[in-house]
């Protein structure tokens, strides 16, 4: 079927993850949202099932409609057995209803239901998930476990937390869910901008958690991007939601993940912008930012994704580091600055004013950064400070500000990367690269 | 060719919370077998057993009884069988040790089915 014979019914990629969110999210939609807890359990029974029986007797036609098949089995199992059959005596009628055909006649048709109506039940899920009584760490866990089908050790993982932590986090998530009765819909034009903005800050920390190079495991790391992206673009496909700054994150996440390639050497170790083969970035996903960002500009309104999604189309659309318009970039940072003034944003916003004034410009720059919170323990504000002073030829300076970007650094990697600055330094005065570090939108968080 | 039994047995479920990703995987493994016997023309079926354990029928002091399982003494249930072609005990096993059931705590009897060739 999918034109390998060699196989038989070879499962796609990620088929059972990506399953969960629809299985899930049709699933609440019939039994109603205060049964996300059996939901939930109905599809993990459904998939060990898959898991005992395919084993013998191989993959069956339709996957899909076997794992859905037997989760509402399940369900109604348990609502038997709890004797609440009752309450959905049009139960039959309820399925049909919700498009899924009886359980011995479900197959293909079951998926060839409107496209439309399964992406609305995900987004009404996303919602859910993300709702704005729900804290942002809350909604983090629950989206990964329900619509993505990640589990507790890989969100685990992906966050850097224990299991444990991550479990009580879902357990207070759908508490909450059940005590506010939060609504599985997608919300109404008029609740629109609220609800969404919640919903994009977690697709951007899934995003920048993903994109950060440094920490943790890289695997489950394009996982947390390639979701991002996708539910991003799921926002961007339904007519209510489809709003401009949904087009200008989803532009940003795939200019960014465009040079994910490019930004570790061989030897696993960071590279920095001037130095990234740009030959490796992939074209198409640049484009596809492209045509999200021209929609991203239709309406009025300019957000923090707008801006940075900017940014990030200047660095993909330079052919060489070279050329780079640092003159727009540094306007747009002085935009970003007003809107959101994150330690990131200031020392994003340095480097582009190095770029344009010179590096005593932006030494200038990172003085006036305010001295407040985590500032001193910041290893990349001691990397650029240091980077400055190394190309206004104050070398000892800037081995000083490397010694203390390394004292502060916090994974090998990182480590390794401040290392190869400091030799710089220490080998005397070198004309070198001036350092745009592709560290990407992460917050200092 | 000669037709051999595989029979799986396995530890009473242990299952930890796997994620779809890991049972994803797991199936993965088990098609790849699967479908490697099938191309070499010697997979001839497989049926997984239920969880229950079954029943146990036998003769006790000249009557019959009859006992659920799982049997006390067993630490382990049988989880299902594959029926496979092979050419003599050394390829069935062969066959057999590159079944992914094969785990720590899980074991596969193999047995030759007796065709009785007179």
């Amino acid at each position: 079927m999918d034109g390998r014979p060699e196989s038989i019914n070879q499962l796609v990629d990620h088929l059972f993850r990506h399953e969960v969110g629809r299985m899930v999210s049709r699933l609440v939609r019939v039994f109603g949202a205060h049964r996300l807890d059996l939901a939930e359990d109905a599809v993990q029974f459904a998939m060990m099932q898959a898991l005992r029986l395919w084993a013998y007797k191989g993959v069956p036609d339709v996957p899909q409609a076997w794992l859905m098949r037997v989760a509402r089995n399940r369900v109604l199992d348990v609502l038997k057995s709890e004797r609440k059959l009752h309450l959905f005596a049009d139960e039959a009628d309820v399925w049909a209803g919700a498009g899924i055909a009886e359980p011995r006649t479900a197959s293909a048709e079951e998926l060839s239901r409107s496209a439309d109506e399964v992406v609305d039940e995900r987004l009404s899920l996303i919602f859910a998930c993300c709702h704005p009584v729900l804290p942002r760490s809350a909604s983090i866990a629950l989206t990964l476990k329900v619509v993505c089908g990640f589990g507790v050790e890989e969100i685990a993982r992906a966050f850097l937390s224990t299991e444990v932590a991550v479990a009580q986090r879902l357990v207070r998530a759908k508490r909450l869910i059940r005590e506010r009765g939060i609504r599985f819909e997608v919300p109404t034009p008029e609740q629109l901008p609220e609800r969404l903005d919640v919903v994009l800050e977690v697709l951007y920390l899934f995003f920048t958690e993903g994109y950060a190079a440094t920490t943790g495991d890289r695997l489950i790391k394009d996982d947390l991007c390639a979701e991002a992206i996708w539910l991003a673009t799921l926002l961007t496909g339904n007519a209510v939601t489809a709003q401009p700054q949904c087009h200008a994150l989803l532009a940003l996440m795939l200019f960014q993940a465009a040079r994910l390639p490019a930004r570790i050497d061989t030897a696993g170790d960071l590279l920095l912008l001037a130095e990234q083969d740009r030959g490796l970035w992939d074209r198409s996903m640049i484009d596809l930012g492209l045509r999200h960002l021209g929609r991203a500009a239709r309406g009025d309104k300019l957000t923090v994704y707008h801006l940075q999604a900017e940014i990030a189309a200047i660095h993909a659309t330079t052919e060489h580091f070279t050329k780079t318009n640092w003159e727009q970039i540094l306007a747009l940072y002085d935009l970003l600055r007003e809107r959101q003034p994150t330690l990131v944003v200031l020392i994003n916003r340095a480097i582009a004013v190095a770029q344009v004034s010179g590096p005593a410009a932006g030494l200038e720059a990172l003085k006036m950064i305010p001295a407040e919170g985590q500032l001193e323990r910041y290893p990349f504000l001691h990397l650029a400070e240091g980077e400055f002073h190394r190309r206004l030829g104050h070398l000892n300076e800037a081995a000083l500000c490397f010694l203390r970007a390394l004292d502060f650094a916090g994974t090998e990697p990182e480590r390794r990367f401040i290392r190869r600055r400091l030799a710089t330094v220490q080998a005397g005065p070198v004309a070198g690269q001036p350092i745009a570090v592709d560290f990407g939108p992460r917050e200092s968080s | 060719m000669s037709r051999f039994l595989l029979l799986l047995y396995q530890a009473p479920t242990r299952d930890g919370e796997l994620s779809p990703e890991d049972i994803q995987r797991i199936i993965a493994k088990y098609t790849a077998w699967r479908d490697g016997l099938v191309q070499r023309n010697k997979m001839r079926g497989g049926e997984k057993l239920t969880d229950d354990g079954g029943r146990l029928v036998r003769v006790q002091s000249g009557t019959v009884t009859v006992t659920d399982g799982p049997y006390s003494e067993v630490h382990e249930v049988l989880g299902g069988f594959f029926v496979i072609d092979a050419l003599d005990y050394n390829d069935a096993v062969e066959i057999a040790r590159t079944c992914p059931h094969l785990a720590e705590g899980q074991r596969i009897e193999v047995r030759e089915v007796d065709a009785m060739n007179c």
